[in-house]
C-alpha cells in the first residue's frame, strides 16, 4: 500500500473524470447537444442484491443535457468541478464539500447556489465514474465519530508518517475520532482483540458504557454513530466485519427513526445506494431497544406522533423491512402506539444498561 | 329608415314634424344631452363619409365643438367630399327624411339616422338658431353658403340668408355649423369614442377634432379606398310588409308578374309566376291596386316558394389588414403585443339579407388589465356606443368558453376579462337592429353563429400567439444557454482534455430550433429608426422573405442598408440561404412625420418559416396576396 497505489486511485479516478470532459468535447465536435447519463436516485430505482444482502442502485437512468439552462448549467459546473478535483490531485490537497461550495463563487456562470446542489453533484460523479468522492479529494465537514475498546488502528498522517494509535490504551475517554478517509491508504487496523462491536446510537450511551467500563467487560469495540451515521462510520464498521470478522450488533433508541438508522447500516441507505455494496453491512444485528423490550422491561414511554405512525407505515412498505422481526417489531409498536429513548434504562439505575439489560440480550445472541 | 318614413308619411297629416321629433327623440337619438351632441357629429361625419366614398375621395373630416354657453355648443362639420349643388342643400339641410332611399338598397351608413335635418331641427329648437351651410362643388367656382330653418309644420326649408363665397384652399366639399344644447363629456358614450373608433374602421379616412382649441388628428391609415359597396334589388324574403305596399303604390311596372321579376332581386318571369300562383293572385294584377292582404298573400307565397338567395357580393367589408391598420393607428399608444389576424367571414344571408361578420382581436401590452375586455361594435361601418348588453355581438361573446383561449373568464360564461380589445364590425344591406333606435344588433341566430365563428378564429390565433410567448421566454432562456454556457461548456471540456475549442454553430442551432426575430426601434423628429435581426438557429439553411407593413402611405424609406425587393405600402426582401447560426441584419429609416409609437414588431411578417418555428414576427396574412396582385395589376 504505498505511495504508487495511491497515485494509481486517483490518478484511475482522474481518468474517468476526464471522459466525460472528452465526451462533451466530442458531442460538441459531432454537432450534438452536450449530455451525459446519470443513474436515477430515487426509491423507485433501489433494488436487493441478494448474494450481497444489501439493496442497491437499479438501472434507470436520468439523461441531463445541454438543451435547458438548468441542465446545461449542472453539465458546465460538471466540468469546473472536475478541473478542481483536477488541481487538488495535483497539488496532493483536498476539500470538504463546503470549501468546494465557496470556491465555486469563483466559476462565473458554473456557480452554485445552495451547498445540496454541489454535494449532489459530487454524488453524481461518483456514479457516473464509479470512484468514491474520497478518490476526488472531496470530505465531508463534520468529523466522524468515535471508536473505543481494544483495538489498534495504523493512521498514515498529515506529514506521512504512520502512527499507531490502541483505541483503548492511547485515547482519552472520548475516544479514537474516526477520519473522512478511512480507505487502506490511511487507515488499517493491526491488532483486533474484541468478540464483537456495539454502534451506539446516542452519544449519551456511548459515554455511559464508556464510563462503565463496558468496552472492558464485555471485551467489545464501541462505535459511536452520531445519530446518521456518515459514510467513513458505516465504512470503518463494514471494513471490520468484512477484513476482522468482528460480529456488528447495533444498539438505538426504539422508534421508527433509529429502526432506519440500522437499516443504513445493514442494507444501505437510498441516496447512497450506490455505495452500498461498499458500505453496508448485511450481516450487522439489531439488539435493541425493541419494541418487545419495552413492555418486558417495562421502560418510560412517549406516545407515537403521527410522524412516528406514518414512518412505521412507510416502513411496513419498505422493501429493506420485509423480514419477520422487523414486520412483528413494527407492527407491535404500532399496537402499543409507544416508543422509548436508550437512556430509559437508567429508570434503574446507571449500571443497569450494562449489568442487566445488555448481558442478558447479548447472551441471546450469544455474544456474552 | 323604411319604417320610419312610412310612420312620418303617415302621420304627416296629422301632426307637425315638430310633433313627430319630440315624441321619437329616442329613436332618433336625441334623448339625452350628452347623446345629442353625439348624434349631431355622427350624422354629420357619416354622411360625409358617404359622400367621399361616393365620389371616391380619400375623406378628411374636421369635427369641431365650442362651448358658447350654458350646455350650449356651436358644432361644425367639414369634409372635402363632393359638395352639395346649391339647389339641394335646401332640401337635404332642411326638410326631414328627404335623402331616404327607398328601392336601392346597399351597405350604407346612411341607413342609421334620420339624416343630417334632423340635426337642423334639433339645434332650432333647442337654440332658436339656423344652421350654416357652405358647399363647394368644383375647385375654379364659388362656394355657396346660407343659413337654414325648418318649417317644423310643413316639412320645409326655410332659407335665411344666401351668399357667394370665396372658399379657399377648398377644391370642393362641404361645412356645416349648428348650434345645439348638448354637453361635452369623455369616456365611453363621448364625442370622443365615437370618432376614435370611426376612424379604426375608416382607416382610409383622415379625421381632426377641435375641442374649444384642443386639437386630436387621427392620421390616414392607408390610401385604399372602400370599394364601393353595390346597390341591388331587395330580396322578397327580406322585405318587410310596409315597404312592399309603398313600392307596389309607387310601381312604374303595370303587372304584377313584371314588378316582382323586376324590383325584387332574384326573381325570374316563371318565379314570379310561381308566386302569383301561390298567392292566387292574377300575375295580370296592376300591382298598384293591390290591397294590404295581397300583400300579407304575396309574403306568405314568398316563403313557400322557393328563391334563390340573394346575391352577397354586394357588401364592402373592411378586410383584414386593413382592420389591423386601423387599429394600430389607435391603439399603438397602449403598444399591444398581438393583434390577431382579423377575419372576415364569407358573406351570408338572414331572412333574405345578405350581413358580413367581421372580428379584430387585439391583446396584451399596455391595454387595461383589469375588468372586462373591451367591445368595439360596428354597422356598416358606424361605432355603436349604447345598449351593449342587448346586441347580438355581446351574446355571441358570452357564448364561448373563453378560457381554452387563454383568456380570464369567471365558470366559463359571461364576459372575458383581461387587457384585450375585441371589435366586431356587421356590415348589411339591412342591418338587424334591435331596435328603430339603431343602437344594437338583434339576437339573429344567423347573426350571432357568424360573430361566434370569426370570435373563434381570432380567439384561436390570440391562443396560437400565447403559446408562442411561452415559447420564446423559454427561448430566450436558451440564449444564455447557447451565448454564454455553451461556449464555456466548449472552451472548459476543450481545455481539459487539451484541445481546441470545438466549432458549435450545429450543437447550437440544435438546441433552439427556430428562426427568431428581434427588432429595435429609436425615433426623433418624425424620424424613425429600426433594425431588423433575423437569426437562423435552425440546423438548416433557409430561403425566407421579409415583409415590413409601413404605418402610413405617406410613409417615406430614407434608407436601408439592403435594398429592398418591393417598395409599396409595404416594403420587401428576399433572404436567401440564410446559414444556421447566421444572423442578417436590415436597418431601416423612414420619415414622414412618424410619432414615437408608430413603428414596432408587430409589423414585421416572415414568409417562408414554418409557423412554429417563427419566432418574434407573424407568418404573412392570408389577405396580405389581394394587395400584391392590385399593386401588379397598377403597374
Ligand atoms: N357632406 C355631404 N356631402 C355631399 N352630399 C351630402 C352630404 N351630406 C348629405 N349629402 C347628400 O344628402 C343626402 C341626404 O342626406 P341625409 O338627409 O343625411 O340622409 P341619408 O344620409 O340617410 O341619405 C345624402 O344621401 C347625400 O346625397
Amino acid at each position: 500500500m504505498g505511495d504508487k497505489e495511491n497515485k494509481d486511485r486517483y490518478e484511475e479516478a482522474l481518468e474517468s473524470l476526464e471522459n466525460i470532459a472528452e465526451q462533451f468535447y466530442e458531442q460538441l465536435d459531432d454537432g450534438e447537444v452536450p449530455s451525459m447519463d446519470i443513474p436515477t436516485r430515487s426509491k423507485t430505482n433501489i433494488e436487493l442484491d441478494r448474494r450481497k444482502g444489501v439493496w442497491k442502485l437499479g438501472d434507470s437512468t436520468t439523461n441531463r443535457s445541454a438543451n435547458n439552462l438548468k441542465s446545461s448549467r449542472m453539465l458546465l459546473r460538471t466540468l469546473y468541478m472536475l478541473e478542481l478535483i483536477q488541481d487538488m490531485i495535483e497539488e496532493g490537497k483536498s476539500s470538504t464539500l463546503r470549501e468546494m461550495y465557496y470556491i465555486s463563487e469563483g466559476w462565473d456562470k458554473a456557480q452554485f447556489s445552495k451547498q445540496n446542489q454541489s454535494d449532489s453533484l459530487a454524488e453524481d460523479m461518483e456514479l457516473v465514474t464509479g470512484a468514491l468522492r474520497e478518490d476526488f479529494k472531496l470530505r465531508p465537514e463534520e468529523d466522524g465519530a468515535r471508536l473505543i475498546g481494544d483495538i489498534t488502528v495504523e493512521e498514515v498522517n498529515r506529514k506521512g508518517d504512520v502512527r499507531t494509535i490502541n483505541c483503548r490504551d492511547d485515547v482519552g475517554d472520548s475516544g479514537y475520532t474516526i477520519p473522512y478517509n478511512v480507505e487502506s491508504d490511511k487507515v488499517n487496523f493491526s491488532d483486533v482483540n474484541v468478540d464483537f462491536m456495539i454502534a451506539i446510537e446516542t452519544g449519551g450511551m456511548f459515554d455511559r458504557l464508556v464510563e462503565n467500563g463496558f468496552d472492558e467487560q464485555a471485551n467489545a469495540l464501541l462505535v459511536h454513530l452520531k445519530g446518521q451515521p456518515a459514510r467513513a462510520t458505516r465504512r470503518v464498521i463494514k471494513r471490520l466485519s468484512e477484513e476482522k470478522d468482528v460480529p456488528v450488533v447495533v444498539f438505538t433508541d426504539a422508534d421508527p427513526w433509529s429502526f432506519r438508522i440500522f437499516a443504513s447500516v445493514a442494507y444501505g441507505a437510498i441516496n447512497t445506494a450506490y455505495l452500498s455494496e461498499y458500505l453496508a453491512t448485511p450481516t450487522a444485528e439489531y439488539v435493541g431497544i425493541t419494541a418487545s423490550d419495552i413492555m418486558s422491561y417495562d421502560l418510560p414511554t412517549d406516545k407515537l406522533s403521527k410522524n412516528d405512525r406514518k414512518a412505521l407505515e412507510q416502513e411496513l412498505e419498505d422493501p429493506r423491512f420485509d423480514t419477520d422481526f422487523w414486520k412483528e417489531e413494527i407492527e407491535t409498536m404500532l399496537d402499543i402506539d409507544k416508543k422509548a429513548e436508550q437512556q430509559a434504562l437508567a429508570k434503574y439505575g446507571l449500571d443497569y444498561v450494562t449489568d442487566t439489560y445488555l448481558p442478558e440480550k447479548l447472551g441471546e445472541m450469544g455474544l456474552m | 329608415m323604411a319604417s320610419i318614413a312610412e310612420k312620418l308619411a303617415d302621420k304627416q297629416q296629422e301632426i307637425s314634424v315638430g310633433e313627430f321629433f319630440e315624441r321619437n327623440k329616442h329613436i332618433l337619438g336625441f334623448d339625452s344631452l350628452t347623446k345629442a351632441l353625439v348624434t349631431t357629429v355622427k350624422e354629420g361625419v357619416d354622411n360625409s363619409l358617404d359622400a367621399c366614398e361616393e365620389a371616391e375621395i380619400l375623406p378628411e373630416i374636421k369635427v369641431e365643438i365650442e362651448e358658447v354657453g350654458d350646455r350650449e355648443y356651436k358644432v361644425a362639420i367639414e369634409d372635402n367630399g363632393p359638395g352639395i349643388v346649391k339647389r339641394k342643400v335646401p332640401e337635404v339641410f332642411g326638410k326631414l327624411l328627404y335623402g331616404s332611399r327607398f328601392h336601392e338598397i346597399s351597405q350604407s351608413r346612411g341607413q342609421q339616422g334620420i339624416g343630417v335635418s334632423a340635426v337642423v331641427m334639433y339645434g332650432q329648437l333647442t337654440t332658436g338658431k339656423p344652421t350654416k351651410v357652405r358647399s363647394k362643388i368644383n375647385e375654379k367656382d364659388y362656394a355657396n353658403e346660407m343659413k337654414i330653418t325648418l318649417d317644423t309644420k310643413k316639412n320645409e326649408p326655410e332659407v335665411l340668408n344666401e351668399e357667394v363665397v370665396l372658399w379657399e384652399g377648398k377644391e370642393h366639399g362641404m361645412r356645416f355649423e349648428t348650434t345645439v344644447k348638448g354637453l361635452l363629456r369623455r369616456g365611453k358614450h363621448s364625442v370622443f369614442e365615437y370618432l376614435k373608433n370611426t376612424a379604426i374602421v375608416n382607416p382610409h379616412a383622415k379625421i381632426e377634432f377641435d375641442r374649444d382649441g384642443d386639437k386630436t388628428v387621427f392620421k390616414r391609415a392607408t390610401d385604399q379606398l372602400p370599394e364601393k359597396p353595390e346597390a341591388v334589388m331587395p330580396h322578397l324574403k327580406g322585405i318587410e310588409l310596409g315597404t312592399l305596399a309603398k313600392m307596389a303604390k309607387n310601381a312604374d311596372r303595370r303587372t304584377l308578374k313584371s314588378f316582382l321579376k323586376n324590383e325584387f332581386s332574384r326573381i325570374s318571369y316563371s318565379k314570379a309566376e310561381e308566386i302569383c300562383e301561390e298567392a292566387d293572385i292574377d300575375p295580370k294584377t296592376n300591382p298598384s291596386d293591390l290591397e294590404v292582404e295581397d300583400h300579407k298573400d304575396i309574403l306568405n307565397a314568398a316563403e313557400e316558394v322557393k328563391l334563390m338567395s340573394p346575391k352577397t357580393d354586394c357588401l364592402s367589408p373592411i378586410k383584414g389588414m386593413l382592420i389591423k391598420k386601423g387599429l394600430k393607428n389607435v391603439l399603438k399608444g397602449n403598444h399591444p403585443e398581438y393583434y390577431a389576424p382579423p377575419t372576415t367571414r364569407d358573406p351570408n344571408v338572414y331572412s333574405g339579407n345578405p350581413f358580413q361578420v367581421e372580428v379584430g382581436l387585439v391583446y396584451g401590452g399596455e391595454l387595461e388589465k383589469e375588468g372586462p375586455v373591451k367591445v368595439l361594435r360596428f354597422a356598416n361601418r358606424v361605432p355603436l356606443l349604447y345598449k351593449k348588453g342587448g346586441c347580438a355581438t355581446t351574446t355571441a361573446i358570452k357564448n364561448i368558453d373563453w378560457r381554452i383561449y387563454d383568456l380570464d373568464q369567471k365558470g366559463g360564461k359571461g364576459m372575458p376579462s383581461g387587457p384585450a380589445v375585441i371589435l366586431i364590425h356587421v356590415a348589411s344591406t339591412r342591418v338587424p337592429f334591435t331596435s328603430e333606435a339603431k343602437e344594437a344588433i338583434a339576437d339573429i341566430p344567423e347573426v350571432i353563429d357568424e360573430i361566434e365563428k370569426g370570435l373563434r378564429e381570432c380567439a384561436r390565433s390570440l391562443r396560437t400567439h400565447l403559446n408562442k410567448e411561452k415559447k420564446r421566454k423559454k427561448v430566450k432562456k436558451k440564449f444564455t444557454v447557447v451565448n454564454d454556457i455553451l461556449p464555456m461548456i466548449a472552451k472548459k471540456s476543450a481545455e481539459i482534455i487539451g484541445e481546441e475549442p470545438p466549432e458549435l454553430d450545429r450543437s447550437l442551432t440544435k438546441i433552439m430550433g427556430v428562426v427568431y426575430i428581434e427588432e429595435e426601434s429609436s425615433w426623433e423628429d418624425g424620424r424613425c429608426k429600426m433594425e431588423i435581426e433575423i437569426m437562423n438557429y435552425t440546423p438548416k439553411e433557409r430561403d425566407m422573405e421579409l415583409f415590413f407593413e409601413k404605418p402610413y402611405p405617406e410613409t417615406e424609406l430614407l434608407s436601408s442598408n439592403v435594398e429592398p425587393d418591393h417598395e409599396g405600402d409595404h416594403l420587401e426582401w428576399k433572404i436567401e440561404d440564410l446559414e444556421p447560426s447566421e444572423t442578417r441584419t436590415f436597418s431601416i429609416e423612414f420619415d414622414g412625420d412618424l410619432e414615437k409609437d408608430d413603428l414596432d414588431g408587430t409589423d414585421i411578417y416572415i414568409e417562408g418559416v414554418g409557423e412554429t418555428k417563427l419566432i418574434g414576427a407573424e407568418p404573412l396574412p392570408e389577405d396580405w396576396d389581394i394587395e400584391l396582385t392590385d399593386i401588379e395589376e397598377e403597374d
